[in-house]
């Protein structure tokens, strides 16, 4: 049987390989990230424009989550603006609180006794823990480690039971008032305080031996998204971004409030400033943390938990309302008017576990703000992202964000 | 910041005046002068980190709307205010700290979107909370409470459904409070905010 063979010609490989590649090269994919998906950890988008798997440019869009938090501060009192705190930085709505009614005193002048200063410290501490919990859990999911976050969210579930004891809801606390907090600290709590201390401790170990030297973790984290100690400082970053690259500023130490100057307590400073070391920032304040709340339940003060002498401000007793004409014109007038407040421009920073929480507040004297501006940290985190993310992989971009650990109800407000 | 650093400040920048503070030192800025300001604090006086940017609208005065800005020195640990006042008040407008702080960006797209100050030089003006079609800027002092009614970002969503962004539902509640007036005014009550800024605030 006779065979006959076929000539087929291909052509030129190389002129048609180059011709192709021509056609491959500067085109860029965009994609867009969110606002709904589990790497932005709430409403975050993403646009960015890819080329392979480098991401060439980014730009986030923002304001999925804004509620006109300011504009509502500015119709109505002082005192009915806390429980919207709470939805600011969702996961650490305590030391919301506390920041909100630091500003509002520091306008007012108004000095809280020292045992409101002890049950604030607990609460900012109490609150950094939890939010440093689940940041540091979260982070490993992100990272491809579920086990971490089983662990660090039980434990912060036992902190959301103190917290129910304490404030009387888990989630949306609403503790403080303007002079004071919202009831004194319940029987037997500083104790099951220190019992939580002691059980979180062994857990953070655990942690520490699944994530810091675990290698695919490290592959994953170390060198990626590098901040600089300029860019850090330019771009305004605040809290554990900051100190991760380098830059020693706790506003607890450098600008204290509240009494903390009385404890002893180190602040954990980066080198690098990669995803890394942010982790290893978060995960060394929780001990810190610890540090305080014993060292505050330690020597926890006796006395009254609000400015007793703060008649225009602080609604006074139920039952002496009840029972005393005084006591009832004080608190008629506070609940109408709100708490007196003179005018003036103040603003307060307080070192939330996600950075400086600020307010800058203007007053034309009497129950209402005139202006109240909220500085949320992670608004202020997140803007450097546009110079962050280019030059990674699309993969990094999980990392990188959840590294960042921002709330989108502080950012967009 | 001391008193005499206040002084010292006030030789070298003559243009600067004392501004009535409770808290931390607080100066009044010529706008023109902003930019050159910042960067002298930032360079030579530690000033390094711009933590918020803001503005205020006074509503019946002018110039109605000043610029807030807060600076923080991360090795003296000291706060600075900064505050600009915007000549026109039609139009306000302040130069932009972009090229001092990469911060700004950001707090500045901010407030033009919520006051509506124009930044001159930014290189990137662009409304950053609201989206890009929104008409007003709702934080000024003569924006309701409710809000007003708007169509839909989207031309074709809002086309096909015939649907609006509409005011939030005011009468009966939330309870609010207003600044000023006398007690019978500022009580918590609810308030009619039915009135828009094409329709007339109603007189009572």
């Amino acid at each position: 049987m006779a065979t006959t063979t076929k000539e087929i010609s291909i052509g030129d490989l190389g002129a048609r390989s180059s011709a192709h590649e021509s056609e491959l090269q500067g085109e860029t994919m965009a994609l867009n990230v969110g606002p709904s998906h589990p790497t932005t950890h709430g409403v975050l988008r993403l646009k960015m424009q890819l080329d392979g798997d480098v991401v060439k440019s980014c730009d986030p869009v923002l304001g999925y989550l804004h509620r006109g938090d300011e504009k509502i501060a500015e119709n109505m009192t002082y005192n009915q603006f806390v429980p919207y705190t709470d939805r600011l930085d969702y996961l650490a709505p305590l030391a919301n609180n506390v920041a909100y009614a630091m500003a509002v005193e520091k306008l007012a002048k108004l000095e809280v006794p020292e045992r409101c200063e002890a049950i604030r410290v607990l609460c900012c501490e109490l609150a950094r823990v939890s939010s440093h919990l689940l940041g540091v859990g979260v982070y490993g999911m992100d990272a491809g480690a579920w086990t971490v976050f089983m662990y660090t969210f039980t434990e912060r579930e036992k902190l959301y039971t103190l917290f129910e004891e304490l404030t009387g809801a888990r989630f949306t606390t609403s503790y403080t008032r303007i002079g004071g907090v919202a009831r004194d600290i319940p029987d037997g709590w500083l104790g099951r305080v220190l019992e939580f201390c002691k059980g979180v401790l062994p857990v953070l170990d655990q942690v520490d031996k699944l994530l810091t030297r675990n290698r695919i973790f490290m592959d994953r984290t170390v060198g990626i998204g590098a901040i600089s100690k300029e860019d850090a400082i330019t771009y305004g970053l605040t809290g554990p971004n900051l100190r991760a690259s380098g830059i020693d500023l706790d506003l607890r130490k450098d600008k204290p409030y509240l009494g903390y100057e009385k404890f002893d307590f180190e602040v954990p400073v980066g080198t690098t400033g990669d995803c890394y070391d942010r982790y290893l920032m978060r995960a060394e304040e929780i001990r810190q943390s610890v540090n305080i709340i014993r060292q505050c339940i330690d020597q926890f003060p006796e006395g009254s938990y609000y400015a007793e002498d703060a008649k225009k401000i602080f609604a006074p007793q139920k039952a002496k309302v009840l029972t005393s004409m005084e006591e009832l014109i004080q608190n008629f007038m506070i609940v109408t008017e709100g708490p007196q407040i003179p005018a003036g421009e103040v603003y307060f920073e307080a070192e939330n576990p996600k950075g400086a929480l600020g307010f800058f507040i203007v007053s034309k004297g009497g129950g209402v703000p005139y202006r109240l501006k909220i500085r949320g940290p992670s608004f202020c985190n997140l803007s450097i992202l546009n110079k962050l993310i280019p030059g990674h992989y699309l993969t990094d971009i999980t990392v990188i964000l959840g590294s960042l650990d921002f709330v989108m109800g502080e950012c967009d407000r | 910041m001391v008193e005499s650093e206040f002084a010292q400040l006030k030789e070298r920048f003559d243009y600067l005046s004392a501004r009535q503070s409770v808290d931390h030192s607080a100066v009044d800025c010529p706008a023109d002068k902003l930019v050159e300001f910042c960067t002298v604090l930032r360079d030579s006086l530690g000033f390094d980190l711009l933590v918020d940017v803001t503005a205020v609208d006074w509503d019946a005065q002018s110039p109605r709307f000043t610029g807030i800005y807060h600076l923080l020195s991360t090795t003296k640990h000291e706060y600075l205010r900064i505050a600009a006042d915007c000549e026109d008040d039609i139009k306000p407008s302040l130069p932009s700290l972009c090229g001092v702080f990469a911060a700004a960006n950001w707090h500045e797209r901010e407030t033009y979107d919520l006051m509506g100050i124009y930044y001159d030089g930014h290189p990137d003006l662009r409304r950053i909370l609201m989206w890009d079609e929104y008409p007003y800027h709702p934080l000024r002092k003569d924006f309701p409470l409710a809000g007003i009614e708007v169509p839909l970002p989207a031309d074709d969503v809002a086309e096909a459904t015939g649907v609006a962004v509409s005011p939030a539902p005011m009468m009966g509640g939330p309870f609010v409070s207003s600044a000023d007036g006398p007690m019978s005014q500022t009580e918590p009550s609810a308030r009619d905010e039915s009135w828009t800024e094409q329709e007339e605030k109603p007189t009572e």
